[in-house]
């Protein structure tokens, strides 16, 4: 209970449209969204397929929690394979738009197939079809929201759309919804655009009501509320600064990657935190940040809203950005700031509100741009090359190349491509940090052990919410770890690995982990869904779903080899900070993480985990 | 003493607890289409604006009704549908000039906000005290208690 029991099953070569039972014995062992839906997609994707192929699948899946009164109920995962790593992809997000579907009376939808023109999927409770998108391709994620709100008549409907960027399959384009929040990462919004869907349109009337036991759901979920209140991080840091208030905390432990990871610190940090967005401005006298938004349900509200400096060169005679838009977050700030060297916090915000309004993913982008300039400066691009001159630190190369990318015009179709292309083609691979060929975010893998490790690891390539042992190893949560020392790190990432996996599946927010932890995940679905869940359960749980990730990575061609990072975090030593002279020890801690892991010395699963999980 | 729904938008966050506890409320199920307060996300200045009755005292929609389904709960003040005797005739939508009493298809009936009988589920699930249910005649009292402060309360100059 509390599912749905309702999937929408679209076929977009033949445009039919069909309703179908939820697999309900699936449900069960892996509830919902990313576990629920990632199921569904190993079970029906051949790992092999060409992520950009008609034969691969995207799935926009929701969780029993979603749509429901437990804080943070609104997420929802877009599942396929992706283009940019050609591992399993699973992107979240939040905004409304998860717990619209979920009103609808549906937990998931499946797009298989590829449409012969552009389409977007019309859903108004029981009626799901297939609409003409032919006005709405080239249109951005703003217009097209605009669009199909006045052509319905209905400003209470949710949209979740790809913009240029994924209709031109920029290889990390983005799924966004709600105007500024987006299923990032990976490139799921490119296999969107690949198949020609162009949107989908929820009015979800019916709402969510065959709670296990409604009593005791309230009454778990409030007091699970009560926790993130008092809790500093959940109660106070997030919603007063946002995920921005790492700024001047990972930069003072050394680890915030600066220009292409030369550097651990950024003189500038302090430029683009979370502090200068709350610090009135010289120009105007008005402060970067307007407020804080919270996505459905959520009682924490680490979402960001701010206002562009109007006299800013990026939107001089621009009145459509001068509106207030959602940013900046700390891994767009990081990535297109820190990583390039740039420190001006209104150059971020501009880029960063195009990368919402084309749909593209900012990390992968900065960390992009990052390469960019580092071969730039080492003479292997040139200015004719670019398009513009190109040095670390300068914003408006970051804002020309925003433009480009976005637009999918010039140097721009070659960012497009993501990083470790990029860099290959111009003979210098080892200058992409990535893994797996995606781009790593916010914290650097040499100065925090566990995360290189969690990088190394990821199934879906270089990313932290696969894995936040940030939280550990500085934030001390739930126990403090030192981030310098790689001893006790392989267990300490599988832990934060298959826990992640079952918030990521319940529907609700991974920020709520920053207070709670697995005992408090587990009453509200005990309740919501199916008394079985207990800690134990949840935790195994989170290992199969884990286990099911990396087995399809392993059919799509992955190898023990793939686990690993880029020569300069392995090899070249950070330069200041607390972590000075550290790389990261990745060869002394993926055996212990294969053992661990019950993974043959190959990175295979041993038959014995495999008939643990049940997998 | 007479309470009434104080909403105070500038600490609303758009997190929507209040719609779902509404339609919880009267109709057991998490839908903010069915709730009878309503938020407003206006994007390009970033306020979220909740809005709901405020049980007027002269109501027009209580005047408005020809049957008389609108009556006055004397604990709360508030002025709640007899759906047992509206008619769905929506004249009262029509006269109330804030839209906040509207028409429910599925039941043929209108609702509007009733006070929950005096224990609003709204204020309570509001995480940043946006919606309080306060003394109807001092629900100026935390404004001016701020002004008074930022006004009278400072430090004397030496
Ligand atoms: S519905 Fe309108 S007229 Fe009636 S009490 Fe509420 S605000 Fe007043
Ligand atoms: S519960 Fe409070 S903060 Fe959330 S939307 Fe309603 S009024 Fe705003």
């Amino acid at each position: 209970m509390a599912w749905a029991g309702k999937i929408l099953r679209v076929n977009l070569t033949d445009g039919t449209v069909k309703s179908e039972a939820l697999n309900m014995q699936w449900a069960r062992d892996y509830i919902g969204s990313r576990g629920l839906g990632s199921k569904y997609l190993v079970e029906e994707v051949d790992a092999k397929v060409d992520p950009l192929s008609p034969e691969n699948k995207i799935i926009w899946a929701t969780g029993p929690l979603t749509g429901t009164m437990a804080s943070t109920g609104g997420r929802y995962t877009v599942i396929t394979k992706s283009p940019l790593t050609g591992a399993i992809a699973c992107s979240n997000s939040g905004g409304y738009w998860g717990a619209e579907l979920k009103m609808a009376g549906w937990d998931m939808i499946i797009f298989e197939g590829k449409s012969p023109k552009p389409v977007y999927l019309y859903v108004n409770d029981d009626v799901a079809e297939l609409r003409d998108a032919a006005h709405l391709w080239g249109k951005s994620v703003f217009q097209t929201e605009e669009i199909i709100k006045k052509t319905h008549q209905d400003p209470l409907m949710r949209i979740s759309s790809i913009g240029k960027a994924g209709e031109n399959q920029v290889l990390f384009a983005a799924v966004v919804n709600d105007l500024h929040r987006a299923a990032g990462r990976s490139g799921v919004g490119a296999v969107a655009g690949s198949k020609n869907l162009k949107a989908i349109a929820v009015r979800g009337t019916k709402g969510v009501g065959n709670i296990r036991d409604p009593k005791a759901f309230m009454q778990v979920t409030f007091e699970k509320k009560k926790i993130l209140a008092e809790n500093a991080v959940t109660g106070q840091g997030l919603p007063a600064y946002g995920t921005q208030v790492l700024m001047n905390v990972i930069n003072e432990v050394g680890a915030l990657p600066t220009r292409n990871h030369r550097d651990v610190q950024f003189e500038g940090a302090k430029d683009i935190s979370a502090e200068a967005m709350k610090t009135p401005r010289k120009t105007d006298g008005k402060t970067h940040l307007v407020t804080n938004q919270a996505c459905f349900g959520c009682t924490i509200a680490c979402g960001r809203i701010s206002k562009i400096d109007e006299t800013h060169f990026t939107v001089v005679n621009k009145p459509e950005y001068w509106g207030a838009s959602g940013g900046l977050e700390y891994e767009a700030a990081w990535a297109l700031g820190a990583a390039n060297g740039v420190n001006d916090l209104e150059c971020l915000q501009y880029v960063n509100v195009l990368c919402n309004e084309e749909g593209i993913d900012p990390i992968s982008f900065g960390a992009t741009v990052g390469a960019v300039m580092e071969l730039y400066e080492l003479g292997v691009l040139t200015k004719e090359q670019i398009g513009i001159e190109a040095p670390f630190g300068s914003a408006k190369a970051l804002a020309f190349l925003a433009e480009e990318t976005v637009n999918g015009r010039g140097f721009g179709k070659e960012i497009g491509q993501g990083a470790k292309r990029l860099t290959a083609k111009y003979g210098r691979p080892e200058l992409a940090m990535h893994s797996k060929g995606q781009e790593f975010p916010a914290y650097d893998g040499r100065a925090i052990q566990g995360i290189g490790l969690a990088y190394a690891t990821s199934n879906r390539g270089g990313c932290h919410l696969r894995g936040y042992t940030i939280a550990s190893e500085v934030l001390g949560i739930p126990v403090k770890t030192d981030p310098t020392e790689s001893e006790g790190k392989p267990e300490l990432v599988k832990a934060f690995q298959d826990a992640t996996a079952a918030f990521d599946s319940s529907g609700l927010c991974i920020f709520t982990s920053f207070a709670w932890s697995l005992p408090d995940l587990a009453p509200q679905l005990a309740a919501a869904c199916d008394d079985g869940y207990t800690t134990e359960e949840l935790a195994k749980i989170g290992e199969r779903i884990w286990n099911m990730e990396r087995d399809f990575n392993n059919r799509a061609g992955f190898t023990a080899k793939d686990d690993t990072l880029p020569k300069r975090l392995l090899e070249e030593a950070c330069k200041t900070g607390p972590s000075k002279g550290k790389v990261n020890e990745l060869a002394k801690m993926l055996p212990k993480y294969y053992e661990v892991r019950g993974w043959n010395p190959d990175g295979t699963l041993k038959p014995e985990t495999r008939a643990r999980l049940g997998l | 003493m007479q309470k009434v729904l104080h909403i105070d938008a500038g600490k609303c966050t758009g997190c929507l607890q209040c719609e779902m506890a509404c339609s919880y409320e009267n109709y057991q199920v998490f839908a903010p289409s069915k709730s009878r307060i309503k938020v407003f996300d206006f994007h390009a200045t970033g306020k979220k604006v909740p809005y709901t009755c405020t049980q007027c005292d002269e109501a027009w929609c209580l005047h408005a009704c020809p049957v008389e389904a609108i009556t006055v709960d004397k604990a709360t003040g508030a002025k709640v549908v007899s759906e047992a005797t509206c008619v769905g005739c929506k004249v009262c939508t029509i006269a109330c000039p804030f839209g906040t009493v509207n028409y429910v298809q599925e039941t043929g009936k209108v609702q509007k906000c009733d006070l929950c009988g005096g224990e609003p589920a709204c204020t309570e699930a509001c995480p940043t005290g946006a919606i309080t249910y306060i003394d109807a005649n001092w629900t100026g009292l935390g404004r001016m208690a701020e002004w008074a402060n930022k006004l009278g309360n400072q430090p004397v100059a030496n």
